[in-house]
């Protein structure tokens, strides 16, 4: 029954081709817009390290005061140093590194190299097992060599390539800064996106991974600036990098993993505790005001998702529901001026049920030749989304087949919800009344 | 009036289905134009430099001098290079530039030294240039003077215990800031740490953009200081017309010829950076114009189909009308006016609808409230719509020969 329902649906699309044409284009565009914006969206709301981000913390504390607190009450996104080399020295959580953005430059080993300017990150020992950061060869270093501010350094496989050529460059030696440093591991091909770890200095999205890794300590030995943004409430009281260490400016992110809700709990008392004895001590002249967010909540905090994409996934959905209400108008006109067919069918014993198939199958038919069309156009559009989006935004948009699957699934599935209602009317049709007129 | 209204009784569905897509299309049309105009309202900004004169750069070395006389050596030297370039008229170097995104620092400044919170404005943003800023950046000055040649000074606001230099030139939004309804010029501002350095306004302009614009600082909330050498280290320089690309192709070969181990890292015409800055309004303005483009299109397209079923169902009806003496112009204008009705009820039904997106859209997107003259535009765009989208079909129907009266289907 169901192949001779789907041959009297194409027949009848057929005999209407303007108005086919027109629902067909309806649903296509409809579901081409939402899919397209979806996968943008998609892109950048997703989640850098599924496996791990419940476990993962950003601590804030507020050592700035109420006067420089925003309406919303909230204390600042980052650390000053005092703060996170207390943070990091107290050693609560089950791994933690405080982080901060450097812009080296780096002289490849060929002679006549020009320097390369890179961009990487002073952290912890910690950093690269928390984060699960995946190493091609070597690995990160140990905490002796942080205490000791050893001068070792992770890279990336491009400065690899680079500075060394192909083949494994552990144990060379490069220059970073006029310094030597000792290659300890090369990175994998790494950049997630967001860049949760930097989240303040990039936006949550730029093009090229970070290139090297130094110890935290050693490049703050070795005075190498902050690349990242500074904030201060107060202008710090001594000069340069160093008096930038002794002031309350913020430069400096920090992330903890804490592995169950208990350790959890344990840490915010933690903070609580540090931020009452800092009051305690007069440094601070207010009550604790501390957040612990998981990494995803922190995300969203920090707006990483551009309110551009949200806007433009709302006026998809805007449009998509248009186009349904329209299919549900047209649907209804279609149907209902086979009144006549559907009479003589009835008279002959066909039951509701029968009507009902026979429609939605034809619903369907329309919604798989939208789904057909709305593909083509995602393609269209997923391509042509960087002249309407941010390029760093546009570039992580992408068709798999997931996206496939579900613009065809939306097309049908909408269609048939469109047609609901028309097969309900069409199903009441009564035969008498339909035969008598005839 | 009263027949077309209980005609359309009939048809509820139909008519509450149109209603519907009408006011969708009407609640997303209003506020679409209104996030239009307000991204092109920050586009039109004055940027309040000279936008289509000016090259900048950036560049980072190895063993960057450290003391603040070699670094001033250094720059005195890439100036006189840059400042010997053809066609080149001046060239200074700044901390920042309007919409370059940059090197921007905010800080507090104050009334009164030491001042309380409340004598002070935060998020100020400091541009800082080296001698002859205002004239190489295009400055133009409402009220006062210019930097004299003695007030450039070695100052950093980062290296807090030096004093600021003695003069400062501010914007008008900062100045009615500070201090609202009186005259600017001369008024101490105290800034540094605790309040303690104080400078005196000397100039005041209209225009200057932040380095970009946000929520906490503004458009254009800022202050000009004289320096003698800006952190940051972005090299401007002010070209005749017309030599201006040239000037950006040979500007890093210049500065590599006074010192070849440093890396340009930056090198842009101004206008790019301007441009640049505005892509992502440019895009949503785009991706809007196509999204509401289509709505009306598939309106208007869904109008049409529904007419011309009612057309198609009612010819009976029309033949009957057209026999018992309705002109052809009755039978137009019943189909206009028919038209016109339930946009009417779409249109009421989609005002109250675009208020209430435009209050979701605030609380979620922080886009501002939605003027009301807004309204009024997506109506009127709906009715003509509309009307021109029942044209074919009406008049389809005001060709219907009386004879068909006479037909029993």
């Amino acid at each position: 029954m169901f192949g001779y329902y789907l041959e009297l649906a194409l027949r009848s699309l057929r005999r209407s081709p303007g108005l086919t044409a027109l629902m067909v284009l309806a649903i296509g565009f409809g579901v081409a817009s939402s899919m397209t914006t979806w996968s943008v969206f998609r892109a950048v709301s997703g989640d850098p390290i599924p496996w791990k981000s419940s476990k993962l913390f950003v601590p804030q504390i507020d050592m700035w005061g109420p006067s420089a607190r925003g309406s919303d009450g909230e204390p600042p996104d980052a650390l000053d140093f005092a703060d996170a080399m207390a943070l990091m020295k107290a050693h609560r959580a089950s791994r933690q590194s405080a982080i901060y953005a450097v812009s080296p430059s780096v002289v490849p080993a060929a002679t006549g190299a020009f320097p390369l300017n890179v961009s990487g990150y002073g952290v912890y020992n910690e950093f690269f097992p928390m984060l699960d950061v995946p190493f091609l060869y070597g690995s990160g270093w140990s905490a002796a060599d942080d205490a000791s501010r050893a001068a070792v350094a992770v890279i990336s496989h491009t400065l690899s390539q680079q500075a060394f050529g192909d083949g494994n460059s552990v144990g060379k030696t490069i220059d970073i800064e006029g310094r030597d440093y000792r290659v300890v591991g090369v990175l994998a091909d790494w950049n997630p996106q967001p860049i949760f770890f930097d989240v303040r200095d990039t936006g949550g999205f730029s093009g090229d991974g970070p290139d090297v890794f130094l110890p935290f300590d050693r490049a703050i030995a070795v005075g190498m600036p902050n690349d990242g943004s500074t904030n201060c409430s107060v202008m710090p009281a001594a000069e340069g990098f160093v008096g930038l260490q002794q002031s309350s400016c913020i430069w400096i992110a920090l992330m903890v993993e804490l592995d169950d809700a208990a350790a959890v709990t344990g840490y915010r008392q933690f903070l609580d505790g540090y931020a009452a004895e800092q009051q305690h001590a007069g440094r601070f002249a207010w009550t604790p005001n501390n957040r612990l967010r998981d990494l995803p909540a922190f995300l969203t905090f920090e707006h990483v998702v551009p309110r551009d994409t949200k806007v433009s996934l709302l006026v998809a959905l805007g449009l998509l529901i248009v186009c349904l209400i329209n299919t549900v108008g047209l649907l209804l006109a279609k149907f209902l001026r086979r009144s006549g067919e559907i009479g003589v069918r009835r008279a002959l014993g066909a039951p509701r049920a029968a009507i009902y198939q026979q429609f939605l199958c034809e619903a369907g038919v329309v919604g798989a030749a939208g789904g057909v069309l709305g593909l083509l156009l995602t393609g269209v559009g997923v391509a042509g989304v960087g002249l309407v989006l941010p390029k760093r935004i546009a570039d992580l948009a992408h068709i798999d087949l997931s996206l496939l699957a579900l613009t065809m699934l939306v097309a049908i599935l909408a269609t048939l919800l469109a047609g609901l209602y028309p097969t309900f009317r069409a199903s009441r049709v009564q035969p008498a009344w339909q035969l008598k007129s005839n | 009036m009263h027949p077309i209204i209980s005609a359309l009784k009939h048809h509820k569905t139909v008519v509450i289905l149109v209603v519907l897509e009408i006011a969708l299309t009407c609640a997303i049309v209003s506020n679409g134009i209104f996030i239009i105009g307000n991204h092109l309202a920050t586009m039109r900004m004055q940027t309040g430099v000279a936008d289509n004169e000016l090259v900048w750069a950036e560049s980072s070395g190895i063993g960057d001098a450290s003391t603040s006389a070699s670094q001033a050596s250094r720059a005195a030297a890439d100036l006189a290079a840059l400042r010997g370039m053809p066609g080149v008229k001046s060239a200074v170097i700044t901390n920042s530039l309007p919409l370059s995104s940059t090197g921007s620092w905010g800080t507090c400044i104050a009334r009164k030294a030491g001042g309380a919170d409340a004598e002070s404005v935060c998020t100020v943003v400091i541009y800082a240039g080296t001698a002859g800023v205002v004239n190489t950046l295009g400055i133009r000055l409402s009220q006062g003077r210019d930097f004299l040649p003695q007030e450039y000074q070695d100052y950093d606001p980062f290296q807090g215990e030096r004093a600021p230099p003695p003069s400062v030139i501010i914007t008008r939004s900062l100045a009615q800031k500070m201090w609202p309804g009186e005259d600017p010029l001369g008024k101490p501002i105290f800034l540094g740490d605790k309040n303690s350095g104080v400078t005196h306004v000397v100039g005041v302009t209209d225009h200057l953009l932040n380095p970009s614009i946000n929520k906490q600082s503004g458009a254009d909330l800022n202050m000009l200081l004289p320096v003698t050498l800006a952190t940051g280290n972005m090299y401007v320089l002010r070209t005749q017309p017309g030599v201006r690309d040239a000037t950006l192709r040979n500007l890093p070969k210049v500065l590599d010829g006074v010192d070849e181990q440093r890396i340009i890292t930056e090198n842009h015409s101004y206008s790019d950076t301007v441009s640049d800055y505005f892509h992502d309004d440019r895009a949503l303005i785009w991706l809007l114009l196509v999204v509401i483009g289509s709505l009306l299109a598939l309106t208007a397209l869904g109008v049409i189909g529904l007419s011309s079923f009612w057309v198609q169902q009612r010819t009976h009806q029309i033949g009957i009308r057209r026999a018992i003496g309705a002109t052809r112009g009755d039978i137009l204008r019943y189909f206009q006016t028919e038209n016109f009705l339930i946009v009417s009820a779409g249109i009421v039904l989609g005002l109250g609808l675009a208020v209430v997106l435009n209050l979701l859209l605030m609380k979620q997107y922080e886009l501002p409230r939605l003027p009301l003259t807004y309204l009024p535009i997506a109506a009127i765009v709906l009715w003509l719509l509309g009307q021109l989208a029942v044209l074919g079909p009406a008049l389809r129907a005001a060709a219907v020969p009386p004879v068909v009266a006479t037909r029993s289907v």
